[in-house]
């Protein structure tokens, strides 16, 4: 391999992202968070540490949650990814929306989308969580304002939303 | 210095037979990918050695859990996720489904392996010692055949293994049988979520009317590799245990393990907790045995 031309070392891979078929041209191991962010312009994506630390790069990847900064993108040929902006007409969303205002489980709002993330993921699994499912669930998620138990109780009062809905 | 993706090689050949056949084209040269939480850190970071890699996540072979009447085998490629999911894993070795839920968040877990966790060899991770008490087997695969391993020969000094080059650790073989254990396994950190351990003990004992039948004691973070503790198991298996057996046990553990100072802990704590994971494992064993 020759390193120089790099155009050479691009390869086409194909992926759904929020329901819709793309094709793209990448280096395979470029991070799916950096093609989510620069070529599909996914900014609900962030990118906190970097190293699989904090989850604010958390997308579902087949249906479960990854940290998008750990995914090189070759790895997601033929995959199905959804991201915060995907997640709209999910019947999850509108109690975790109005749960998180409600009991101030998000601030300034980079932990956010992988917070809302993580918690459809364990939703999914577990619609009634314990408390210690809630925190087990949410564990990979770092959050420098709330002090967590705000975020907690939004998750806890979702579920409740969603099961007498 | 961030990395540039443009200098790097992923290749994904997508079985078995044509990952191992790069692996031997460059011996050393190819770097295996599975679930990429340790390899994408490295990356990221501009630490990457390799500037080609080979992903081996799904491979179909690396993926599978498999009983059988003596023993059970896991695919090196299995996740923490689908250890923890997995009936007979849970129920047999519950030591190991507890390690993987120590081990990172979800989405980590859900990505992780545990071959990538053996091959990273890391002297603090939390399933190793666990490997280390259920007396695992590795097979160890490389386009020259298959060979077969005992975990605890496996790692030879700090991050350094007999894995050759164009090998892949295959699967994980785990005897069954341990039923009648006494189940232990405790983790000291910084804090409970994800933090990575200062020590971390699996512990297997088995005892009848007051005397020790079998122990199996391993540590984590306390020495350059994972360690079990072979004289401190010989010093107790057929005593009667007491608070001076235990008293003895703790000297005894203290003087097997080679702790450090480093980013997370000194060399004097991990000496002292070590020592009294080790004795809280026995005190447990001892209630065990009054109330059998």
């Amino acid at each position: 391999m020759n390193p120089s031309s790099a155009e050479d070392t691009k390869r086409q891979i194909s992926f759904t992202v929020n329901g819709k078929a793309k094709k793209l041209l990448v280096h395979p191991m470029e991070r799916l968070l950096d093609v989510l962010r620069n070529d599909l312009g996914l900014t609900g994506v962030k990118e906190g540490c970097g190293e699989g630390e904090c989850g604010s790069c958390s997308v579902l990847l087949d249906g479960m949650l990854v940290n998008s900064c750990l995914v090189p993108v070759a790895q997601v040929n033929g995959a199905s990814i959804v991201t915060i902006e995907g997640m709209a007409a999910h019947a999850l969303m509108k109690p975790l929306q109005e749960s998180f205002l409600e009991c101030g489980g998000a601030q300034c709002g980079i932990c956010t989308p992988g917070m809302i993330l993580a918690a459809v993921h364990l939703l999914e699994k577990k619609p009634a969580p314990a408390l210690t499912d809630i925190r087990e669930g949410l564990a990979g998620n770092l959050c420098r304002c709330t002090g967590y138990m705000h975020i907690f109780e939004a998750v806890a009062n979702a579920a409740r939303r969603r099961a007498t809905q | 210095m961030r990395a540039e993706p443009a200098q790097y090689r992923l290749v994904s050949p997508g079985n078995l037979q044509g990952a191992l056949s790069l692996l031997a084209s460059e011996p050393t040269q190819w770097l295996p990918i599975a679930g990429g939480t340790d390899v994408m850190v490295l990356y990221s970071a501009g630490k990457l050695p390799n500037r080609k890699l080979v992903d081996i996540w799904n491979i179909p072979e690396l993926r599978q859990i498999e009983v059988f009447p003596d023993r059970i085998r896991i695919g090196a490629g299995c996740t923490y996720t689908a250890l923890r999911q997995h009936e007979s894993v849970s129920r047999e070795f519950p030591l190991l489904a507890t390690a993987a839920s120590w081990t990172g968040g979800i989405a980590n877990q859900n990505r992780g392996t545990l071959g990538g966790n053996i091959a990273n060899a890391s002297p603090a991770a939390d399933s190793l010692p666990v490997l280390l008490v259920y007396d695992a087997e590795l097979t160890l695969v490389s386009v020259r055949g298959e060979r077969r391993v005992s975990y605890r020969t496996f790692h030879t000094g700090y991050k350094q293994t007999v894995l050759s080059g164009d090998e892949l650790i295959l699967n994980i073989s785990l005897p069954r049988g341990f039923s009648g254990y006494l189940a232990h396994a405790r983790k000291v950190g910084a804090r409970n979520a994800q933090a990575i351990s200062k020590v971390c003990l699996a512990a297997l004992g088995q005892i009848s009317h007051g005397v020790i039948r079998d122990v199996r004691l391993a540590l984590g973070s306390v020495a350059p590799v994972p360690l079990r503790l072979n004289e401190t198991e010989n010093m107790l298996t057929g005593k009667q245990i007491d608070p001076l057996l235990i008293d003895a046990a703790k000297k005894s553990a203290v003087k097997e393990i080679r702790p450090i100072d480093d980013i997370r802990s000194t060399a004097r704590y991990r000496s002292a907790v070590a020592s009294n994971l080790v004795a809280d494992f026995l005190a447990k064993l001892t209630a065990e045995g009054a109330s059998t």
